[in-house]
């Protein structure tokens, strides 16, 4: 059954509005309210939102966090990097704005079943889902281990509240100015390796999802990568979003991110042509 | 024969995703119909990405006609649309002649079918038959014309080309067209070069001076006027322009839910 034929997670379309945007770092935490989709959410679905009246292909954000607000009911919390024409107008918007909102959209995080190690590797602010998902693994009595990663402090998402949801977690950032310096691809293995994990859980740009799917394989354990793209519709109409995959039978074929994802499972996404785009 | 539809707005082609998506924000038996994204004989890949970029007012687009094959669609997609009663109007596009005519007897004897919409000018396309004279146009039409049982309407998709979409639309009713569709995407090219489409608002005016063209030419004709709608005014522009409907494409990108907005707000105070 997808998401789009079960009732009670069909994704919904509604008029929402900001409540509040805050900078952190280099991202901004942006806090809106829209009627049924934070009730809706589960850890490594998205929102797509319109972002003025000029642009016609929706933005996607990942759902960092459900939270409620007193007298607006559930929230969600987005993190928003501003990169483009799309995001920058969206973080200048004043509290109040109304947003149109789609959402929750996209397969999720598969849960294990037992109460198994698992590793979550974030990278900058697509780390976002990965902390409702640690949330949830915990509830289930796994042992979560955290790498988070990010160019530099600026692009670190939440480091400190890392520590209270996971047992260990390990920083690197690329210029060294907090944790180790480095990349993902550089520690993976390593932290892999110590955690023990069975599941390795990962959000980041192709290169980042890469690595951990190969250290993944190499120490026998499953992993989830929650792939970024830009999208056009974000719902599945548009087929803008292709993705080459190898399929049960071993035979090629394309998903498309925003609806078979964004979550697919590591060893089944043909990487080298995901990461030469 | 003329096409009656039961509702004055339809999903255009392309823009409906398997009609799975679309259903979970509104009914789809509801519409005028849903037309699917394009269907040919043997399933194609698609284009390279980007394939999706926005444009001023608009969306060019490369997608190179990705589906699985007129069989995967028989087998796997239409039992569903059928059972969700939705009218739905299969897209096709053939290399040849002879694909055309070899999609429409497979879809003919397919039940369930509320039509076919002849594409006759996807312009991102690669490898598909060449339609640059409204001949050619016509023969397509004649093709799928002959090989359908009778009672199956059968819609033509034109180019918006202003210049020729008059006498397009003449020779594809005389080829035995129930009703003419106008417009498909304009052409348009990648900033890479590839062959792409141009969608969304900034074709509509483009697209309405067409409707008037093939209205004043083919007075008893049904057109349903596609290109660019998006507010339930562009939907009056067209009615009243002489469309018998419209479908909405582009605008189901940014908004899920426009096809099913713009039916109720026409339904309210009436075309």
């Amino acid at each position: 059954m997808t998401a789009a034929t079960t009732p009670d997670r069909a994704p919904l379309h509604v008029t929402g509005e900001l409540l509040a945007s805050r900078r952190i770092g280099a991202h901004h935490h942006l806090t809106v309210v829209a009627s049924g989709v934070a009730e809706r959410f589960r850890p490594g679905t998205f929102v797509a939102l319109s972002t003025g009246e000029e642009r016609l292909a929706r933005r996607a954000f990942w759902i960092h966090r459900v939270k409620t607000t007193g007298g607006y009911g559930a929230t969600l919390e987005l993190v928003v990097e501003a990169r483009g024409a799309g995001t920058s107008w969206l973080v200048a918007q004043p509290a109040g704005t109304p947003l149109q909102v789609t959402g929750p959209l996209g397969r999720p995080f598969a849960l294990p079943t037992e109460a198994v190690p698992c590793l979550l590797v974030g990278e900058g602010y697509a780390a976002a889902p990965l902390f409702p998902l640690a949330e949830r693994l915990r509830e289930r009595d796994c042992a979560v281990s955290l790498l988070v990663a990010g160019s530099d402090e600026a692009h670190l998402l939440s480091a400190l509240e890392a520590r209270r949801s996971a047992r260990s977690v390990t920083v690197v950032t690329g210029d060294g100015s907090v944790g180790q310096r480095g990349t993902v691809a550089d520690v993976v293995g390593g932290v892999l390796q110590r955690s023990g994990a069975a599941v390795v859980y990962a959000a980041g740009t192709p290169p980042t999802l890469h690595a951990v799917a190969t250290a993944a394989e190499e120490s026998g354990a499953w992993s989830q990568v929650a792939l970024e793209q830009p999208l056009t519709c974000a719902t599945g109409l548009c087929q803008g979003c292709p993705v080459p995959v190898v399929g049960e039978s071993g035979s090629p074929r394309l998903v498309r991110a925003c609806v078979e994802g964004p979550v697919l499972r590591g060893d089944r996404v043909v990487w080298d042509e995901v990461v030469a785009r | 024969m003329t096409l009656t539809l039961e509702a004055p707005v339809m999903v255009a082609a392309g823009c409906g995703g398997t009609g799975r998506e679309l259903a979970a924000y509104g009914d789809l038996a509801v519409l005028g119909g849903f037309v699917t994204r394009s269907l040919t004989i043997t399933a194609r890949p698609g284009g390279p990405s980007p394939r999706i970029l926005e444009t001023p007012a608009g969306l060019v687009h490369a997608v190179d006609l990705q589906n699985p094959g007129i069989d995967q669609f028989l087998a796997l997609e239409l039992p569903w649309l059928v059972q969700q009663q939705a009218r739905v109007f299969v897209s096709i596009v053939g290399r040849s002649l002879g694909e055309y005519a070899e999609l429409a007897r497979r879809l003919g004897r397919s039940p369930g079918i509320a039509g076919i919409e002849v594409n006759l000018a996807p312009p991102d396309a690669a490898g598909v038959f060449d339609v640059r004279e409204p001949f050619h146009a016509a023969s397509v039409v004649a093709a799928v014309h002959r090989d359908l049982p009778r009672g199956t309407p059968v819609l033509a998709k034109l180019r918006s080309d202003v210049l020729r979409v008059a006498e397009s639309a003449r020779s594809v009713l005389d080829a035995g067209a129930d009703a003419v569709v106008v417009g498909n995407a304009l052409p348009a090219a990648m900033p890479d070069g590839r062959p792409a489409g141009l969608s969304g608002p900034a074709t509509r005016p483009l697209a309405l001076r067409c409707l008037i063209e093939v209205v004043a030419a083919a007075p008893d004709a049904t057109v349903v006027a596609c290109g660019g709608i998006t507010t339930p005014a562009d939907v009056r522009v067209a009615l009243h322009n002489g469309a018998g409907a419209v479908q909405v494409g582009t605008a189901l990108l940014r908004d899920p839910t426009t096809a099913h907005r713009l039916l109720a707000a026409i339904g309210e105070d009436g075309p």
